[in-house]
């Protein structure tokens, strides 16, 4: 990846910073330049609280060459408590543990390195909360 | 807006063409769709072409098919939007003919994807997904349909065993299509025995990867009238968009880029469901064919994985789903699918299609859709 590209999100990607409209209240991840709901232009920028609940799942088993290290791997659809979805791997779960509404929380981690001399990428995973 | 009517149809056999450059491949089917129609000189052209850069190293396509199809200088464009590439560059050739700019347009599509690698491949349609915001998951375009079908089992009780019957029903219905990659028939356990690539998709509820090309000549109907020839008119078109990514869309059971196109392309043409023969839909995988064929009106939600098992879909049934087989078994060249649709509803209309032939076919739908359903593109055509 272009150190360009992964640096100008680093908000994003390891503060996990969402706009609200000011105008609607609804909050998005990434942030966004216009509202779709109200097409209001000012927002509010914030971090999300690390956590929310599983909305769709599944195991990728053929991953693309990037990731061909990790597979099988979990995917899912997450719902942050503050309103975004965000897509993210599943991590430290038995496949058939995952269910649809169970809570999640984003920890930090490794997600893959890259190139010769293997630079290594971080992220958020999503992790079962357990009782 | 001028009326409009498909006049020519052109489409080559498709699969692994090692032997074949993108501009041969494209220039065939083409030059079929130009002889079909009677013509040999064309007003305007529209290339569909999802990723020529990745795939073939040659962007500027439109340019290249013009040159190559003995055509310059006719202003040729090429047409983009993920694997809705080709049904977007049908749509924009009818409105050129419509509004009266030109009156003999070629739409065409082509993708040739076997010359790179399989991750190659992979990583040149996973830009049809939010790369940023999706891509960062690892998360692969059957992994993005595979979280539809989770949520469409869990809210409305579709089983593995529905999912496996799109891929046998379009199998079984390829079979009989001289141009399909794979022709041949398979059975439910051979789909549900087949390599896992994405729960709960395996390798068979997945469209292949194919190199291939369709056309179809345009003009308007008072010209195609003195052709002599059954006269195919396009009664309705219809195009929307939806989010980037699956995941900010707040239902993962519907489609709604499909519903809106259907709604357009419904609307214009003053037809409804039930008056529609048979439609050809973009089942990329296995589950999307269930979801477009409630997304487009024929069932109602939840309703298709149990249409599907009750054979209401086959050629034969009360609306036949995919009768040339569809992405499944008949290939899928991204830009090229949607004129693909295009080619078997002129077929079938003209009630030439041989053994794949739907009993009585007057009206038909295609409908051709981009990424996770972030475009879509429908269209329904009548005979006269």
């Amino acid at each position: 990846m272009p150190p360009s590209r992964s640096w100008r999100s680093y908000p994003q990607t390891y503060r996990l910073e969402a706009a609200r409209c000011k105008g609607c209240g609804k909050a998005y991840y990434p942030p966004r330049l216009i509202c779709p709901g109200c097409k209001g232009r000012e927002f509010e920028h914030f971090r999300m609280k690390p956590s929310g609940t599983i909305v769709s799942h599944t195991v990728i088993r053929t991953p693309s060459s990037e990731f061909s290290g990790l597979a099988p791997f979990a995917v899912g659809i997450v719902e942050m408590d503050d309103g975004p979805r965000l897509t993210l791997q599943l991590a430290d779960v038995g496949f058939e543990e995952i269910k649809t509404g169970l809570p999640v929380r984003l920890e930090f981690r490794r997600m893959y390195s890259e190139g010769e001399s293997g630079v290594i990428h971080y992220g958020h995973k999503a992790v079962l909360v357990r009782k | 807006m001028r009326d409009v009517a498909v006049v020519g149809v052109g489409m080559q056999e498709w699969g692994e063409l090692w032997g074949k450059s993108t501009r041969d491949i494209f220039v065939e089917s083409a030059l079929l769709a130009m002889d079909d129609a009677g013509v040999d000189q064309l007003g305007a052209m529209y290339v569909g072409s999802m990723s020529p850069g990745i795939f073939a190293a040659q962007e500027h396509l439109e340019s290249v098919m013009a040159d190559y199809l003995g055509q310059l200088p006719i202003p040729a464009t090429r047409v983009e939007s993920a694997c809705a590439s080709g049904g977007l560059a049908f749509r924009l050739a009818y409105v050129n003919v419509a509004s009266g700019m030109h009156d003999v347009v070629l739409a065409g599509g082509i993708e040739k994807m076997t010359d790179v690698s399989g991750g190659e491949a992979t990583h040149a349609l996973s830009t049809a997904a939010d790369m940023k915001w999706e891509g960062v998951s690892g998360v692969t375009f059957p992994g993005l349909y595979a979280m539809l079908a989770v949520a469409h089992m869990e809210r409305y009780g579709t089983t593995r065993e529905q999912l496996a019957m799109v891929s046998v029903k379009n199998h079984e219905n390829g079979y009989s299509n001289s141009r399909a990659q794979f022709r041949m028939k398979i059975t439910v356990d051979q789909v549900l025995d087949s390599v896992k690539v994405a729960d709960p998709l395996n390798i068979l509820d997945c469209s292949p990867i194919t190199d291939g090309a369709a056309a179809a000549v345009l003009m308007p109907l008072e010209m195609a009238k003195k052709l002599g020839k059954p006269i195919i008119q396009v009664i309705g078109t219809g195009h929307a968009t939806d989010t980037i990514a699956l995941h900010d869309r707040a239902d993962l059971t519907t489609l709604r880029a499909v519903t809106e196109a259907a709604k357009q392309a419904y609307a214009m043409a003053g037809k409804q469901p039930a008056d529609i023969d048979l439609v050809e839909v973009h089942d990329c995988f296995t589950i999307a064919e269930i979801i477009v064929s409630e997304s487009l009106g024929f069932f109602e939600p939840g309703k298709g994985g149990p249409a599907v098992e009750a054979g209401e879909t086959a050629r034969t049934g009360r609306i036949p789903i995919n009768p040339s087989g569809g992405l499944k078994s008949k290939g899928h060249p991204v830009g090229a699918t949607g004129v693909a649709q295009i080619v078997e509803l002129v077929e079938q209309l003209r009630g030439q299609a041989g053994e794949r032939q739907v009993k009585d076919a007057r009206v038909g739908m295609a409908q051709n859709m981009g990424g996770s359903g972030g475009s879509s593109v429908v269209h329904i055509l009548e005979v006269k």
